[in-house]
């Protein structure tokens, strides 16, 4: 993208060669190396749960269940939800990004509490042991929502360690998102105010505020489960006296505000990559910030949306409806917020800028269809069919994994030192962005024709679209194996990136890349605010 | 109708037209959004690329009048979705007076229907075109989904407790009925149709093969289980008197009161203690595990059936006698 | 103020100062506070929507419960939390000998609470009543204590004990965290390790202990008082 030719030096100390060893990368404390153990374990999650929804996607090519047994494609879309969603969306930007990113942000030299950041990930990877042994001794069928009473005494398959396993891996979430949260109050660089913080910054205290008070929630939820599922008691089970619905209750008040877990860090993203590639200050800082914050405490009041057909009350219903409607807004402001923030720019259409675009299209899309499920008469048709799967395939493939990928290019050289082949990663983003519209887009359609989920098989008439959607899941698998590609050879073959490839604000595009090991010489002085890639002489200010 | 390519469903109930007309707004309005955004950013991103003499973004740090509208005017949008949103779940939840029953139990993996003369079907529903049906609705497993899509209606089946959905058919032909709450490995095959006739085929369909009707066979089971003895009968009774209780208020013991539904009549049948009527002893015991989901349906019916003392006798007389004279073929039927 | 102990510095690399290590080892014991509220909130939510739906078992259920044991153990809980803060008053004071001291009395009472524990459970594992297969409740006790015996459900009273022992178990849990923790505490206030300056572990052990006193203090009336006539 720039015209320099004489290539920056790599730096002498960085956090990659500060030890080769094994034990020097296991038993690290260096926020930036824990990082690097996520995004390894993460990236080899995510292989895994695009592999079932491969397969998904080949059974679902003909009405008739041919490739595989139906039991076994149960146990191929529940693995394919829970392997997404506990072991790749959830820990995704935040434990990637976040903690690489979160210190040197806000010019900290690590997280508050080092030790239990590794811990963190150690309980990741128990609780990811747990549910591979769930994978290969035979797999799990009861859907990533666990419903009861068929999860706890009707199931025949591995529900407790997957239960289990979710368990462990929860509380690797909670531990990060206290970390975030003390890290963010109490190890601010001098003059680093609360209306100086990145908005990616923004993004992770309201991420980690749900993390620590919604996960505990689905923590003893699922510890129930299992335990009435290996005694069998009747904690939800009817048919000892349990109540199913107290299980959904409990469930969603986690499982709702989990999926802001998923996007807000996702919106974090997009406002540090837009204002770098539009040369803009962020439009509307304040409302951005406070829309995160909205966003998280909102969340926690809509989880009945999921049982308007589930036999609560009527008045629920209406109270979590408008509830609903209201968290749309903050989103909506979000959105508004960014294409403004395009308005007389200087635009340029890197890699991760490309990911920007679709994620504004696509998460406008997947906002807007939100609105159709939190209208009760309209969910009463759509609920729980191919709209639905849609509509949140939009919000996380669509928006949260294509801002996962934005953040990978921006940070890459950051991380690695190294640039990747920026053609290449562009024809990434256009093949990633055309296919997930191919693929999802004709869900809605058969939504509200009235295709149901976790079908197995299906009636004719809905073949065409199945047909088409399956054809874009090829295109979409092909656009995730172009930045696997693009990052690997960067790493063998990539110029080095200089400490501040994209010409970005923000402190961690004043140190070297990759990084020292103690981030800063000298702890930085903040002395302006954030995006300032225009000077306050050329300002025009609305008011 | 079934087959053929389609990209939008059936319209085939009174319920179909109001659905898709909200449906059309909220499509509306996404679609209004969606280009204007996409439109937006196309023309930004083209007009204000970088280029010579453009290195440079202008320093706008916001502006409260455009926040302002752009939290104001959604927020209006969203308002008339709630209450459209709301005034159709209204009306789907409450089912005409001159409904017709259709009793429907779920379990792993098949539907099983009643009609209120007794006719059994399994998987398959026949109804009358333009007569609005309510289904009641027990399981005998899992939580269940009854969603007919061109109806536009859905609701779970859940163990446990009776539910209810509404519907008027205003086409007829053959429609699909999906369980659409994922119930195990045969979920996807727990499929079955509703046959939508003409109300005069109807009755004749109806008339074809009866059983016992579920009023009269909740009749005899309120006999066999001596339900009579404390429910039934002249002075003070020990039991609180059924007559004309479906849909009144009940006063309760240690205050409060509750409409007396479908549910409120099982939970008392399976769980006597949760809510006394006021002015009796609780001394009723549980009939949970003696009956099943489909008797306790039979004998909400029976309940239901049973009208005030003020009115027409002769209808509870000419029940009682078919119900006696529908001993023999109950027995033969058998559980 | 004295950064080092034995030469080694107790201030790790990425803090500034003592000052800000400690705020943020603070704030990160009450947001775990906060986690563990949540935690035990699910259950609360659940014994409460029971309770409601099944009063009658509860009630029975209650009286099957030892109101003394109860009593003497929510008597022991209260005492370790004031031996606790008498530990944290003496080591931010500097007193080291009256800090073991005070810890060690913790110590015991946590053990003495389990002990009462287990007398508790087992005299419940003798009368089966313990959910499961071998579940007996014999509803003549409870004619005695509940309005109308002839409304109790077994499988209602046993919902009961699903949720005594699971609240109890899991607070249980959290003494035995707490007697691992403030025993690595006393190794540590033997050494010397705390002073008036530094004393920051002590104190949020001590919050974590007054934490797990609080949750017994909601759980006692909750499952032995409440109902009981």
């Amino acid at each position: 993208m720039t015209t320099d030719s004489a290539e920056p030096k790599y730096p002498e100390h960085t956090y990659l060669n500060d030890g080769y060893s094994l034990k020097s990368w296991l038993l690290t404390k260096d926020h930036k190396r824990i990082g690097i153990l996520y995004l390894i374990s993460i990236t080899f999650f995510f292989a895994l749960g695009g592999l079932f929804a491969l397969l998904i996607r080949l059974e679902l090519l003909t009405p008739q269940g041919d490739l595989m047994q139906s039991d076994t494609y149960n146990k191929m879309f529940t693995m394919h939800g829970i392997v997404m969603i506990f072991f790749f969306l959830v820990p995704s930007i935040p434990a990637v990004f976040g903690n690489f990113l979160v210190p040197i942000m806000i010019g900290a030299r690590d997280l508050a509490f080092p030790r239990l950041n590794l811990a963190s990930w150690y309980m990741y990877m128990a609780g990811a042991v747990f549910a591979l042994y769930a994978i290969v001794s035979g797999g799990v069928d009861t859907g990533w929502t666990f419903y009861t009473p068929y999860s706890t005494a009707h199931a025949d398959s591995h529900v407790i360690s997957t239960a289990v396993g979710i368990l462990i891996m929860g509380f690797s979430s909670i531990f990060t998102g206290l970390n975030f949260i003390v890290t963010i109050h109490r190890m601010r660089a001098p003059g680093m105010t609360w209306f100086r913080l990145p908005l990616f910054i923004w993004a992770h205290y309201a991420t980690s505020l749900i993390m620590i008070l919604g996960t505990p929630v689905l923590g003893i939820t699922i510890a129930l489960v299992g335990v009435e599922r290996a005694l069998g008691l009747g904690i939800f089970d009817p048919a000892n006296g349990g109540d199913p619905l107290l299980f959904q209750h409990l469930f969603w008040f986690y499982s709702h505000p989990a999926v802001y877990i998923m996007i807000l860090p996702a919106m974090g993203v997009i406002s540090e990559v837009i204002t770098c590639f539009a040369r803009k200050v962020i439009f509307g800082y304040g409302f951005i910030a406070t829309s995160s914050m909205l966003i998280a405490i909102l969340g926690f009041f809509v989880w009945g949306h999921h049982m308007y057909v589930s036999s609560q009350s009527e008045y629920a219903g209406l109270i979590f409806s408008a509830l609903s409607f209201l968290v749309a807004i903050p989103s909506a402001i979000k959105v508004f917020n960014w294409t403004a923030t395009l308005y007389k720019g200087s635009i340029t259409f890197e890699a991760p800028m490309l990911y920007v675009f679709g994620f504004i299209g696509v998460f406008t899309i997947g906002g807007l269809t939100g609105l159709f499920l939190a209208a009760l008469g309209m969910d009463r048709h759509v609920h729980d069919t191919y709209f639905v799967v849609a509509h949140f395939h939009y919000i996380m493939v669509g928006g949260a994994l294509m801002a996962y990928l934005a953040a990978m290019h921006f940070w890459w050289p950051k991380m690695t030192g190294k640039r990747y082949p920026e053609g290449l990663a562009m024809v990434g983003a256009i093949a990633v962005f055309v296919g997930f519209n191919m693929t999802f887009f004709p869900q809605f359609i058969l939504g509200y024709l009235g295709m149901p989920r976790h079908y197995h098989e299906y009636v004719p008439e809905f073949q065409f679209l199945h047909i088409m959607s399956t054809a874009g899941a090829s295109v979409l698998g092909v656009g995730y194996l172009i930045p696997g590609v693009c990052f690997l050879w960067s790493l063998i073959h990539g110029r080095n990136a200089g400490p501040n490839p994209w010409e970005a604000k923000g402190l961690e595009w004043t140190i070297p890349s990759p990084p020292p090991t103690h981030n800063f010489e000298e702890i930085p002085v903040v002395t302006e605010e954030p995006y300032q890639y225009t000077s306050e002489a050329s300002s025009v200010r609305h008011s | 109708m079934q087959g053929g390519l389609k990209f939008f469903p059936d319209q085939a109930s009174t319920m179909a037209g109001p659905v898709d007309a909200f449906f059309f707004y909220l499509v509306g309005v996404s679609v209004f959004f969606t280009v204007l955004i996409f439109t937006l950013v196309a023309v930004f991103a083209v007009k204000y690329r970088r280029r010579p003499g453009n290195e440079q973004g202008a320093h706008i740090e916001g502006s409260k009048l455009l926040e302002i509208t752009w939290t104001v005017i959604p927020l209006g949008l969203v308002a008339i979705m709630f209450f459209w949103g709301a005034k159709l779940y209204y009306d789907q939840e409450r089912a005409p007076a001159n409904a017709l029953d259709v009793l429907v139990t779920g379990k792993k993996w098949m539907w099983k229907f009643q009609h209120s003369n007794g006719r059994r079907e399994i998987n398959t529903l026949h109804i009358p075109a333009r007569t609005p049906i309510k289904l009641t609705m027990g399981s005998e497993d899992v939580i269940h989904n009854v969603f007919v899509p061109a109806f536009r209606v859905k609701q779970d089946v859940v163990p446990g407790r009776l539910t209810t959905v509404w519907f008027e058919a205003t086409k007829t032909g053959s429609f699909h009925l999906f369980c659409n709450q994922y119930c195990g490995k045969d979920h996807s095959r727990m499929v079955g149709k509703v046959i939508v006739m003409e109300p005069n085929e109807f009755q004749a369909w109806l008339a074809g093969d009866t059983g016992l009707p579920p009023v009269a066979s909740g009749e005899l089971l309120f006999n066999q289980l001596a339900c009579n003895s404390c429910h039934m009968g002249e002075g003070m009774l020990r039991g609180p008197s059924l007559a004309g209780l479906h849909g009144s208020r009940v006063a309760l013991l240690g205050g409060g009161s509750v409409i007396a539904d479908d549910d409120y009549i099982r939970e008392s049948i399976v769980n006597p203690a949760a809510k006394i009527v006021d002015g009796y002893q609780p001394i009723m015991p549980t009939f949970k595990g003696l009956v099943t989901e489909e008797q306790l349906m039979h004998l909400v019916a029976y309940v239901k059936s049973l009208e005030a003392p003020s009115g027409a006798k002769a209808g509870a007389a000419e029940t009682t006698s078919g119900a006696t004279l529908a001993v023999d073929a109950a027995t033969t039927a058998g559980q | 103020m004295s950064d080092t102990l034995n030469g080694q510095s107790r201030l790790a690399h990425h803090f500034v100062d003592l000052q800000q290590q400690k705020s943020a080892a603070t704030l990160g014991m009450w947001l775990f506070l906060a986690t563990e509220v949540l935690f035990f909130g699910g259950l609360f939510v659940a014994y409460t929507l029971y309770k409601l739906k099944y009063y009658e078992a509860f009630v029975a259920g209650s009286h099957e419960l030892s109101i003394t044991l109860g009593c003497v153990n929510t008597a022991i809980l209260i005492t370790s939390s004031l031996t606790m803060a008498l530990g944290v008053y003496g080591a931010q004071t500097g007193r080291k000998a009256f800090a073991c001291n005070s810890l060690l009395a913790t110590l015991a009472l946590a053990g003495a609470f389990l002990v009462v524990k287990y007398f508790e459970w087992s005299a419940k594992f003798e009368h089966h009543l313990v959910p499961g297969p071998d579940f007996q409740f014999d509803v003549t006790h409870a004619a005695a204590v509940v309005a109308n015996p002839e409304l109790l459900r077994i499988e209602h009273v046993k919902m009961f004990f699903i949720l005594y022992y699971i609240m109890t178990g899991l607070h249980g849990i959290h003494v035995v965290a707490g007697i691992g923790v403030i025993a690595w505490l006393y190794t540590q206030a033997r050494k010397g390790v705390y002073s008036a300056e530094y004393y920051t572990p002590v104190e949020l052990v001590g919050l974590y202990w007054h934490f797990v006193d609080i949750v017994w203090i909601f759980l006692f009336p909750l499952l032995y008082l409440l109902g009981r006539h």
